[in-house]
């Protein structure tokens, strides 16, 4: 195994550990996540037809927020403690470094909202196939947006107010991950098919993985400087 | 305590000239110029906000002079092959630790991303000699100040790079860690590595070194 | 070629900027005056009222330029911010930060325009319309540059740091724009779209096309005059700020 793999699949595992050891970050993620969602019936009342046409949007803009949440400890942990500067000054380069991190995130984080989302899906009245889609828009949505908001992470680092300040810079760039992924589920239910949301949805997670490590680079790079 | 240098490294030289650079709209550092051999010490003095720091974390790449060279053996650091960095060790202000993770861990995932695997005996061996024994996997957080710095002075132990630059290494240090940190200096510099730190203390080490004196103009 | 090259960073370096924009700047906003005036004119006294609309529809008169307007500005700023982070252009990254807060009111105009076009078109102010939307979020993406601006405030990090955001923002404004076109076309949107004008006749056009050479005049001269601000704050312990300072005092 040459030095570049050991780095990644080391800062990958490290974050991994790290998360196990923390279990209640990842968790309170999670719980933001559910509570949401099931607060929307209180909000907008228990008409089953009502919140099922809702649930597409609700359940995805719960988990822009819920993500939202996490991003602001991406970095500030390994800022604060100095680690970063290490990584950044490791030999390999930074995008794929970022890369590992982004990676670690979206296992600790993205996932789990994937794999619960047929719980909350069931709970406001999707069916099967549209649970099905709805969980493939959020496997393949959910990446895009660890990879984004990690763009804004960078560049809030060390800021008061940070976390705030990510959301302002961030949600409207979620855009068309929403739009597509509610869009994915919209389209199962009025009987049409879901692929082309679920192809440019790939398509965009592509051209996401190709442009955001460098972003998230340049940024972690300028505001360590 | 061994002077367990088993590395010696091979002749290298670090040249800087007229870099220049600023710090929040504030020229810092004007003209300065040096070179550094194997087995030398560069002492960065200067009064508070002299720009010390500012200088350090350009020699390591982390920040971007506005002018000025700065070359290891003859090559600009940012043509290097293994980029700006991979001939250097640093250690800042903090320690660079995870408090969930044990000594042994930290040291073994900070030398694999600095591309030096570690095994387990290695870095056992090491926290031992900062005088660590019977505490290498017991997490971080569990360890007093001093302690800690100890492990992240092992991690220039381990990832053997030939240059070290340190920020402030003796601060908030007791006399035994002091004398730990002295001899691990010596090692180094007896093993034709090179060294650049600041520091407000005066401690004696024995090798060829310099003082370079910031804000002198100001 | 190179003669050129020489010229363009002559006219980079701060002091001949400040200088030149200082010159130029008046006459940027005379032109705008004089095109607003002239634009106005013909679009709210000399075009006809429409057989559908009646006169409602001479809100486009505004509305359309200032959507324009909007979104080049973005791409011009990001523009900037990008030659500001590559070549280090000092005078590049004062031009990014001066464009936003010019690019953020015409995409409010465009909105605010856009609304009061809405009632007497829809009935309402807001109508959740594809262009529409997707200038309510071109203008929180001026929002969130201008904020990061502020937040940060060693000001040569905070130029670099916004401009990614800037490019990163460029990127998505084309993806944000069709998908939000998709969406709205699937979930049967508004009929009639704002910017669908109605058959155009020569003096609408006229009218369009001078009131969005105004509106370029405008921001033109609005954002000379912000950025040699910027520059004489960024540059203010340089050598030919006190020199000019000291020429008026």
């Amino acid at each position: 195994m040459n030095g570049l793999a050991t780095a990644l699949i080391t800062l990958l595992r490290r974050d991994l550990i790290l998360a196990l050891r923390r279990r209640q970050d990842a968790l309170v993620v999670l719980g933001f996540f559910v509570v949401v969602v099931s607060l929307f019936p209180l909000g907008v009342g228990p008409d089953p037809q009502l919140l099922r046409s809702m649930a597409p949007g609700v359940l995805w803009v719960s988990a822009l927020l819920a993500t939202m949440l996490s991003l602001e400890r991406l970095f500030s942990d390994d800022f604060r403690d100095g680690s970063l500067e290490q990584i950044l000054l490791a030999p390999q380069p930074l995008s794929l470094l970022v890369g590992s991190k982004i990676l670690a995130h979206w296992l600790i984080t993205g996932l789990p909202l994937v794999l619960i989302s047929p719980l909350l899906g069931m709970q406001l009245g999707l069916d099967g196939t549209e649970i099905l889609t709805l969980m493939a828009a959020l496997l393949l949505g959910t990446p895009i947006l660890s990879l984004v908001g990690a763009i804004g992470a960078a560049l809030t680092l060390g800021l008061r107010g940070g976390g705030v300040l990510i959301s302002l810079l961030i949600l409207p760039l979620y855009v068309p991950a929403l739009v597509l992924g509610a869009g994915a589920v919209d389209a199962v239910m009025y009987g049409s098919s879901a692929q082309a949301h679920l192809s440019l949805m790939a398509a965009l997670l592509i051209l996401t993985l190709l442009l955001a490590p460098w972003a998230i680079a340049a940024a972690l790079r300028i505001m360590l400087d | 305590m061994s002077h367990a240098a088993h590395v010696v490294f091979p002749a290298h030289r670090l040249d800087v000239e007229g870099l220049v650079a600023e710090r929040g709209e504030r020229l810092l550092i004007q003209g300065l110029g040096f070179s550094l051999a194997g087995g030398e010490l560069l002492q960065v003095a200067g009064r508070n906000g002299a720009g010390k720091t500012t200088l350090l974390r350009i020699l390591c790449g982390l920040s971007r002079p506005l002018e000025g060279r700065i070359c290891w053996d003859s090559v600009p650091v940012q043509h290097l092959e293994d980029g700006p960095a991979a001939h250097l060790a640093y250690l800042g202000h903090t320690n660079a630790l995870k408090d969930e993770l044990s000594g042994e861990e930290n040291l073994r995932i900070q030398s694999a991303l600095q591309g030096r695997r570690v095994g387990r005996d290695e870095a056992w061996e090491v926290l031992g000699r900062m005088g660590l024994g019977g505490h290498e996997d017991l997490p971080v957080k569990f360890l007093s100040q001093g302690q800690k710095r100890r492990v992240a002075l092992a991690r220039l132990l381990l990832v053997r790079r030939p240059l070290w630059i340190l920020d402030e290494p003796f601060a908030a240090l007791d006399v035994q860690v002091i004398e730990v940190l002295r001899s691990a200096l010596e090692a180094h510099l007896a093993a034709n590595g090179m060294i650049i730190l600041t520091t407000h203390q005066a401690v004696p080490i024995k090798g060829r070194q310099r003082t370079l004196t910031l804000g002198k103009a100001a | 070629m190179a003669e050129q090259r020489v010229q363009w960073f002559k006219f980079a370096s701060p002091p001949n900027f400040y200088d030149l924009a200082g010159r130029l700047a008046p006459w940027f906003g005379g032109l705008a005056a004089i095109l607003f005036v002239v634009g106005l004119y013909i679009g709210f006294i000399l075009a006809p009222p429409d057989y559908q609309q009646g006169n409602s529809y001479r809100i486009m008169f505004i509305h359309v330029p200032t959507a324009w307007m909007s979104m080049f500005l973005y791409v011009l700023m990001a523009v900037y911010a990008a030659i500001g982070l590559i070549w280090r252009v000092k005078t590049a990254e004062v031009m990014a930060k001066a464009i936003a807060p010019t690019g953020a009111m015409f995409a409010f105009l465009c909105l605010w325009s856009g609304a009061l076009w809405g009632k007497p078109t829809w009935g309402t102010y807001w109508v959740w319309d594809a262009r529409l939307t997707s200038q309510l979020i071109l203008l929180f993406l001026y929002l969130g540059y201008m904020a990061l601006h502020a937040a940060i405030e060693d000001r040569q990090r905070a130029a670099n740091a916004s401009a990614i955001l800037a490019l990163a923002g460029v990127v998505n404004v084309p993806i944000i724009y069709f998908s939000v076109v998709w969406w709205n076309t699937l979930h049967q949107g508004a009929s009639v779209t704002v910017t669908s004008a109605p058959t155009m006749e020569t003096v609408m056009f006229a009218a369009l096309l001078v009131m969005t050479f105004a509106c370029w005049m405008y921001a033109i001269a609005v954002v000379l005059w912000r950025a040699r601000l910027e520059l004489l704050e960024r540059e203010r312990r340089a050598a030919w700020v006190l020199e000019r300072m000291g020429e008026k005092a």
